[in-house]
């Protein structure tokens, strides 16, 4: 899509919600997906008759939309669940827009359950390790994202304490935020001295691996302003892919976020120097210094300095993944609806604690397989 | 063993059936160099007494990048930017690509 032909703010966000975060017990995956529908149906004002499209990645089913869509008692026109990892959900988020834009739909419905941590069901998963890189006993996937960081220190400087930052910024917020599942204190020599799981990466630069569930529903901008909430326009939406293995990653320095994130800014037309919250996919904290840096909110190789001093926990100088992140809020696999999820509660005033004295424009930047999949969504308050 | 486009003189690593991104058909397996350097590097910690292990990334000399293991040194101590040359040993009953500074 060029900047031109994205449908700039002529659909919105109208519902967000969230469920079962930290730990679900008793409820299936399907179970907690259909909760946060429902919850992001009434926070919009609208009802499962209205919803005609669904776009949902199940956690342990191939056929996760078809389920969905039996489960909820919803006939859709468009039913998809994309295979590109937690960057998914801002995927559909762009492509939802389309579809609106274009009249094929009337209300989407973005949804996403998991729970890791309290399913009874072994050994899911619905990917094959790679048969030239099994042979090594890669950890899947932190090794992946240790071997960047690894590059990255080795081409930038870039420091474990820089990483460290990462994590403490995340715990910060998550001790503003109730709903996130850790919330004690975590100091940089905390992270520094954690098991080290692989080198670079410590257990406290991994994130979560925990329950939860995000739902987002969307419709066309005129019929947004009818409904309960302020409206959360979506101004911008690109995606990429690079590879899908780390071995074939042309630059573990640069991800495709740097395609992505101009891209999406420019149909926009923002900058970057007009955003006011960043939620950048953490799923280890190498991921945010990359992003920040292919977004442009800092120089490439300078995003270990950009979050040094608390730069990006609360009173910083960005804000940065105010829900408490990946790593400290909520990660059931696939984190991407938590990213659209926590922007829509800033941009609405709605994060209580947390809340940004001024937040009018946000960036939702997803990611998925091992720095594979980059899709980055700018939202704002006003068209 | 690598493949090799054989119009543009292309190695392709993992084997598959073209090119990629400009999709030659024409690869054939040549004998690889078996250098390489050290692209990025990583050690998967174990639970004492199971030793850490190295995993890495070769850029190797005929041009792409593959994971390995370089052995013959601590995993901690293997370094970005090292010189390696690739050896086959046998593990798990099936031949295995590694790499040892050279």
């Amino acid at each position: 899509m060029s900047s031109a032909a994205f449908p700039r703010g002529k659909t919105a966000i109208v519902g967000a919600a969230t469920y079962g975060i930290g730990k679900c017990p008793g409820h299936d995956a399907v179970d907690m997906a259909a909760k946060a529908s429902l919850l992001a149906l009434e926070d919009a004002g609208l009802h499962l008759s209205d919803v005609d499209a669904l776009y949902t990645s199940a956690p342990y089913e191939a056929l996760g939309g078809l389920q969905l869509a039996e489960y909820l008692g919803v006939q859709t026109k468009i039913t998809d669940s994309n295979r590109t990892g937690g960057s998914a959900f801002e995927i559909y988020a762009a492509q939802a827009a389309v579809a609106l834009s274009l009249g094929l739909i009337n209300v989407a419905l973005i949804a996403y359950g998991s729970n890791p941590a309290t399913t009874s069901v072994k050994g899911v998963g619905m990917t094959r390790p790679s048969s030239y890189e099994a042979a090594y006993k890669p950890l899947a996937p932190i090794s992946s994202y240790a071997l960047a960081a690894a590059r990255h220190m080795y081409q930038f400087g870039t420091t474990r304490r820089h990483l460290a930052e990462v994590a403490v910024a995340a715990r910060r917020w998550a001790q503003l935020n109730p709903e996130a599942a850790v919330r004690d204190n975590l100091s940089i020599d905390d992270v520094l001295c954690a098991r080290m799981v692989s080198d670079p990466l410590g257990v406290r630069d991994c994130c979560l691996f925990n329950d939860g569930a995000g739902a987002i529903v969307m419709t066309r901008a005129g019929h947004a302003r009818s409904l309960r909430k302020a409206p959360v326009y979506v101004l911008g939406a690109a995606t990429t892919v690079t590879h899908r293995e780390i071995s074939s990653m042309p630059d573990l320095t640069v991800t495709g976020a740097a395609v992505s994130g101009p891209a999406a800014f420019a149909q926009a037309g923002v900058t970057v120097a007009d955003i006011d919250l960043a939620m950048v996919y953490d799923a280890f904290t190498i991921t945010p210094i990359l992003f920040l840096e292919d977004l442009g909110f800092c120089p490439k190789g300078e995003g270990g300095r950009f979050v040094e001093n608390g730069a990006i926990g609360p009173g910083g100088r960005l804000a940065v993944n105010t829900n408490g992140g990946g790593l400290s809020c909520v990660h059931p696999g696939m984190y991407g609806i938590f990213l659209l999820v926590e922007a829509v509660r800033q941009l609405r005033r709605e994060a209580g604690q947390r809340q940004l004295p001024k937040c009018d424009l946000a960036v939702a930047h997803g990611n998925g397989g091992v720095l594979s999949s980059e899709a980055t969504v700018v939202l704002g308050r006003a068209t | 063993m690598i493949q090799r486009s054989a119009a543009t003189g292309r190695h392709v690593f993992y084997p598959r059936i073209m090119v990629p991104g400009t999709g030659e058909t024409d690869l054939e397996f040549v004998v690889a160099s078996g250098r390489g350097t050290v692209y990025s590097t990583t050690v998967v910690r174990q639970k004492p007494p199971t030793p850490s292990y190295n995993v890495a990334l070769i850029d190797l000399a005929d041009g792409p990048r593959m994971m390995a293991r370089v052995v013959g040194l601590a995993p901690e101590d293997v370094r970005i930017g090292m010189a390696v040359q690739a050896r086959i040993i046998e593990e798990d009953g099936a031949p295995l690509v590694v790499f040892e500074p050279s």
